[in-house]
């Protein structure tokens, strides 16, 4: 994945880009990882700028990596273009979410007692924890063809319960299991 | 804000400050219309400690997010509720499930709204700063490298046990997450029946979230409306 190799795109051709990002930021309800498809469709199925395996990879690494999932459309963003890539997606992905973010906090912040707000934040409360867990359930599908992983993935949920042992330790773990039995 | 030494014991508060007490926390059900116009923040409500410095905000944001393999959710909730006790489990709830509805990304949306809380706009910068700083300029020293290893089948399959754990581990922070359901206005059961509804809708039906969130979140708000009658 080094990207010298892979295409070069225009000026005009970063313009799309930005306005595609700045679009998904926007549609990004629930999460950055529910955009991936869309990702897919327009850099590899419309515009050719990487292949399956490519974005896959992309995605992977960014798992693989500490911090927010979010950070695979910096991967996807170096993969079109480098650095230039990687700036352009992630200023894109990230700028319109942000300050809708902020002024509806605000907003909120300041009418946080009001019935409606508070209505509000208690009815979608619950289906935030729905999301939460659909999220585990969906992300943990590539293992549930294999035992070893899906044991793997039971055990942490237990151990993630009932103790206070640092995720850190459960991931090298997995690591270890996935290398020699997955 | 509250002296610190008052809010070490959540359990005395109502005896002691009967008159901050009165103020709703927003999990809780009581309605209280008085006082919309009290400035106060959510995190001077019932969470024990609250942060000294945007700088602080960046440290710790910066410590969550390195931690955070697979997610950050799971580390945040961790760093946030039980070890920096900056928010209760109720109050990362109800940040949580603003953040979900509003676009962008889960964890960035939650820290931008903590820190905004906390110390304005600059607070919100050192939460995001700290949040995706360090962790991308690991990322790309993974890509830069990662090439040269990634047909390797060892290298292949620790990324699927790391994808595993990783996925257990937030499937176990949305359960860690169940119990704060039974403060809500809605009731216990019926909070917790919605949260399955959701499971359900998103996860086995795959149901696109927007019409769950309209249709079964217009629900819910409906019926906390109805329950929140003064």
């Amino acid at each position: 994945m080094t990207p010298p190799a892979t295409p070069v795109l225009t000026g005009a051709d970063w313009g799309t880009v930005f306005a595609q990002y700045l679009l998904l930021s926007l549609l990004s309800i629930g999460g950055a990882i529910g955009t991936a498809p869309e990702m897919h469709r327009f850099l590899v199925e419309q515009h050719h700028w990487m292949t399956d395996e490519q974005f896959s990879a992309s995605v992977a690494i960014a798992q693989a990596a500490p911090g927010p999932n979010l950070l695979f459309v910096a991967v996807l963003g170096w993969g079109i273009g480098g650095f230039l890539g990687m700036l352009v997606t992630m200023t894109g992905i990230l700028l319109p979410s942000t300050t809708l973010t902020l002024a509806a906090a605000r907003w909120g912040e300041a009418r946080r007692s009001t019935r409606g707000v508070q209505a509000f934040v208690m009815g979608m409360a619950p289906l935030s924890v729905g999301l939460v867990v659909s999220t585990g359930f969906i992300l943990g599908k590539p293992a549930y063809g294999n035992p070893w992983l899906v044991a793997a993935m039971a055990l942490t949920v237990v151990v993630c319960l009932r103790t206070k042992v640092s995720p850190l330790w459960l991931i090298a773990a997995g690591g270890l299991v996935g290398a020699f039995l997955g | 804000m509250a002296p610190p030494d008052t809010q070490l014991d959540p359990a005395a508060q109502p005896a002691k400050m009967p008159e901050r007490d009165e103020a709703p926390s927003v999990m809780s059900g009581v309605a209280a219309s008085d006082d919309a116009a009290a400035p106060h923040s959510i995190l001077d409500d019932d969470a024990p400690r609250v942060p000294r410095s945007p700088g602080e905000i960046f440290r710790v944001f910066t410590r969550l997010s390195l931690q955070g393999f697979g997610g950050v959710l799971p580390i945040a909730q961790r760093e946030l509720v039980e070890r920096e006790r900056w928010l209760t489990r109720e109050q990362f709830v109800e940040l949580l499930a603003v953040s979900q509805v509003l676009p962008g990304p889960n964890v960035v949306n939650l820290s931008l709204m903590f820190g905004d809380r906390a110390f304005g706009w600059r607070g919100g910068l050192a939460a995001l700063g700290g949040m995706i700083v360090a962790p991308w300029c690991v990322v790309l020293l993974l890509t830069v490298t990662y090439a040269h290893y990634a047909q390797h089948p060892l290298v292949a399959g620790a990324l699927r046990g790391m994808g595993a754990v990783a996925a257990g581990l937030i499937l176990a922070t949305g359960l860690k997450l169940v119990p704060a359901l039974r403060r809500n206005v809605l009731g216990a059961a019926p909070a917790i029946a919605l949260a399955a509804l959701m499971f359900a809708g998103i996860a086995l039906l795959r149901v696109p979230l927007p019409w769950m969130l309209a249709g079964l979140g217009g629900l819910a708000c409906l019926a906390a409306w109805r329950r929140l009658a003064p």
